[in-house]
């Protein structure tokens, strides 16, 4: 069976420094759906071991309320990742997020690490997925064999830091050095059946820049957006709130396809506009967005 | 015996200063008294001059002597030099056994340390003390009890005569030669002198020590020249960039943000929340944010605040400013907006007594309808600590959380459930310090907890669905599941301070701290 967490919601993915405890304590109190408990750039060269001693504790001892524990393991090219994803595993993470992917065979050595480590320690085969970020024009140009490389992907990010030293340009805050990558990511990944999730947003005496960013990004059909501040987690989750009426719109489609679908019809109207199956994906979406930001309390 | 918050309070201290145990917010309610009145001196000689040369001459011209009372203001907060200042001369004198009765203690007086170990002072009085003076008290190191105790209350132990000033110091931003005095104008501006005005009235001899001689005559005199005995001008009477900073930055931290965002959310959707409401709000990140935040919808709902009051800071100065309160009411000027707007006509500065004296015919605290705390601790009765640390060191001041606690409509408190990796709310404070029975609803990042006693609140609470409502043994049982439940402070047998209520009787005690020994 395919893991449920596979199309879990996954609008905002905080960063957090294994170095410091402080913040990987209790970050679910800000309510992000996802956390990335990073190993790497945040964590200084010679604390390495040390973040990952707090990062195995807090795995094991900490409540984190049902938020993802996704862990960002050191890159593939360093002789840390390997331990960096026994220690995670160990501790009963939910993922592992792949730095500096360029192609599938890094994301097969990081599923086949993974496999071995929940062997190694009794996790039930299959439950720690795998994300990976693309860095690199490489990367980039390699979306799709990236998305389709294991079963247990369950999305891409884009890493426009290291992305955009790559195209030797900088991130200049209108989105333009990244919109290549960004469409081309949205398109792998939804050819893929798999999520995509937009680069961070570091200026943050810049907010209205931030949630103009996370409009775009929205629009373009991205799942999230990987963030670096917890203030950042309010205006993620409202701009990927539905509006009240497409709340409304959703419900009666669902309903109706599903009536629908008992009584042998394919297609029919709802509030005029001519519905069939293939509007109940995006649907089941709008009432898990709205669900998620408390806007929305029915069954469906 | 135990009084009505469960404290032990033991028979001996009882028994040696003549207090009761704490019985209840309303013991003292409406029981007559009779004020206390200080021997005044006249001057009637129009050739009198009050300037004397020194703080030396101060002292021998108001008769100092060993096992004296001196008072002073802590409106210089840690920018004050004045403290220090006469307590070094009156060390040089050699006069010991020294009751200290300053409105609050800090970091600036660390230097009265040795003071306290060689026996000059042998008493303090004060809301608290923070810094090393507070580290000395819970040591052990001061002879005497330092009794703790709200502004409001301290204003009633000078009224009832309990605390005798025998030489009161206030330091004034500016005064004239007669002693007329005022908190602005000068070099190192503090706004108001409200903790001072009763120890003009109280104190034996008062002695206003300035760094800015001004003209005579001095006015609007916040104190004036009829109770002012001799003026001493120094070179310096505090350091202005500690004493009033501009306007701090709002928070940018998430975790204050959301408990300020619960707080504005409680106080509008409670009753009190009308056109003409009252209000009172801290210094902390989150009580800031939250009266930012409330500006907000003040403007959208068209509400106006009828006055504001106490410690005062830029962002209730800016709903003056937009119109949006009717007056304001200082006690104390927090930073330097909160200073220079003292000039606004409808920012009137009030006594400490008119703000928060139990023991008067009605303090502005009793017409507060809201008013946001902070504590170090809260309990799951509700009761609060905010002068003792978790380790059982002193560390705080009462200030006047327990008189507007008491005296407000809605009394909110916000606490984070942690405070670093101890549990901020706990099954026992370490000590008490407002009472449970004046504490409405406590804040934190976890979600809010309303005292069962205000059913009414809870219920529209429930109603507008605003804020995440937890039950306060929910929230203690949460920060336990974090951190493991604490092993209570061990403290010595000596009690070593007094935690008053504000009507004079005890709400708690404070042991010495017992030296930490690590099994090897």
């Amino acid at each position: 069976m395919r893991n449920p967490n596979l199309k879990r919601l996954r609008r905002s993915m905080m960063f957090l420094n294994c170095q410091k405890p402080g913040l990987i304590k209790d970050p679910y109190v800000y309510g992000p759906d996802s956390i990335l408990l990073d190993l790497e750039d945040a964590v200084a060269e010679r604390e390495k071991d040390a973040a990952r001693y707090s990062l195995f504790h807090a795995l094991r001892e900490i409540d984190y309320r049902g938020v993802e524990r996704v862990v960002r393991i050191n890159g593939l090219d360093t002789d840390l990742w390997r331990e960096d994803i026994r220690c995670s595993v160990a501790g009963g993470c939910d993922a592992i997020r792949i730095p500096k992917t360029e192609t599938a065979q890094d994301v097969k050595r990081v599923e086949e690490a993974v496999a071995a480590a929940e062997k190694e320690f009794g996790v039930e085969e299959g439950r720690t997925l795998i994300m990976a970020a693309l860095e690199s024009a490489r990367g980039v140009l390699n979306a799709l064999e990236v998305c389709t490389a294991s079963e247990r992907l369950f999305g891409i990010a884009l890493s426009g830091g290291d992305y955009t030293k790559d195209l030797q340009t900088t991130i200049s805050g209108t989105g333009v050095e990244l919109m290549g990558a960004r469409q081309h990511m949205i398109i792998a990944a939804r050819a893929a059946g798999v999520q995509c999730f937009d680069t961070v947003w570091t200026n943050l005496d810049d907010m209205e820049g931030f949630r103009r960013e996370v409009e775009t990004i929205r629009a373009m059909g991205f799942d999230g957006k990987s963030i670096v501040n917890p203030r950042q987690i309010p205006i993620v989750h409202d701009v990927y709130t539905p509006r009240e009426k497409d709340i409304i719109f959703a419900e009666k489609v669902v309903r109706e396809i599903d009536e629908k679908k008992a009584q042998g019809i394919g297609v029919f109207t709802v509030d005029g506009k001519m519905i069939d199956i293939a509007f109940y994906d995006g649907a089941k979406r709008t009432l898990a967005l709205a669900r998620a930001s408390g806007k929305y309390k029915g069954e469906l | 015996m135990k009084n009505a918050v469960g404290r032990e309070i033991p028979e001996e201290i009882l028994k040696a200063t003549g207090k009761e145990p704490f019985q209840g917010n309303h013991y003292k309610d409406g029981v007559p008294f009779r004020k206390a009145g200080p021997i005044v001196r006249p001057v009637m000689d129009n050739q009198h001059s009050k300037l004397v040369e020194n703080i030396h001459e101060a002292l021998v011209k108001c008769k100092a002597h060993s096992g004296m009372t001196v008072s002073f203001h802590h409106h210089f907060r840690e920018g004050d030099l004045i403290v220090c200042m006469v307590m070094k001369e009156i060390h040089k004198m050699g006069l010991k056994n020294i009751t200290l009765a300053a409105t609050s203690l800090g970091k600036a007086h660390d230097d009265l340390v040795p003071m306290i170990e060689d026996g000059t002072i042998t008493r303090i009085e004060a809301s608290g003390v923070r810094g090393k003076i507070g580290e000395a008290i819970s040591q052990g190191k001061l002879q005497g009890l330092a009794i703790m105790r709200s502004h409001g209350g301290r204003v009633r132990s000078l009224v009832t005569g309990e605390t005798k000033v025998d030489i009161a110091f206030v330091g004034a931003p500016t005064s004239d030669d007669y002693g007329n005095l005022r908190g602005i104008g000068g070099k190192t501006d503090c706004g108001v002198l409200s903790y001072s005005h009763v120890d003009g009235d109280q104190a034996e001899y008062v002695v206003a020590i300035t760094d800015c001689l001004v003209p005579f005559p001095n006015f609007p005199a916040h104190i004036s020249m009829t109770k002012v005995d001799y003026v001493c001008v120094v070179d310096a009477i505090g350091i202005p960039e500690k004493i009033a900073t501009g306007a701090a930055k709002p928070t940018t931290d998430q975790r204050k943000l959301m408990m300020a965002e619960y707080c504005t959310q409680v106080v509008v959707n409670t009753p009190y929340f009308k056109e003409g409401f009252s209000y009172q709000t801290g210094v902390g990140g989150a009580s800031i944010a939250s009266t930012i935040s409330l500006t907000k919808i003040m403007k959208e709902r068209g509400i106006k605040m009828g006055f504001g009051v106490g410690g005062l800071t830029k962002p209730m100065c800016d709903l003056l400013d937009q119109g949006l309160v009717r007056v304001l009411l200082d006690t104390q000027a927090f930073d330097l907006d909160a200073v220079s707007n003292v000039i606004n006509p409808a920012h009137h500065r009030i006594t400490a007594g008119a703000y928060a004296n139990p023991f008067n015919k009605g303090a502005f605290v009793n017409r507060l309808d809201y008013v946001i705390l902070a504590a170090l601790e809260v309990d799951v009765h509700f009761n609060c600590n905010v002068v003792v640390g978790s380790d059982g060191v002193i560390t705080g001041a009462q200030g006047g959380h327990p008189d507007t606690a008491q005296g407000a409509k809605c009394t909110i408190v916000i606490c984070p459930l942690l405070q670093g990796r101890i549990p901020a709310i706990c099954s026992d404070v370490t000590t008490v310090t407002t009472p449970g029975e004046s504490v409405d609803i406590v804040v934190t990042d976890y979600g809010v907890a309303v005292n069962p006693n205000r059913h009414d609140l809870l219920e529209v609470l429930k109603a507008a669905d605003c804020v995440p409502l937890r039950k306060i043994e929910e929230l203690r049982d949460t920060a336990y599941s974090i951190t493991g439940v604490p092993q209570p402070v061990e403290f010595g047998e000596r009690v070593v301070g007094i935690i008053e209520a504000r009507d004079g009787t005890i709400m708690d005690v404070v042991r010495e701290v017992k030296d930490v020994t690590f099994d090897s």
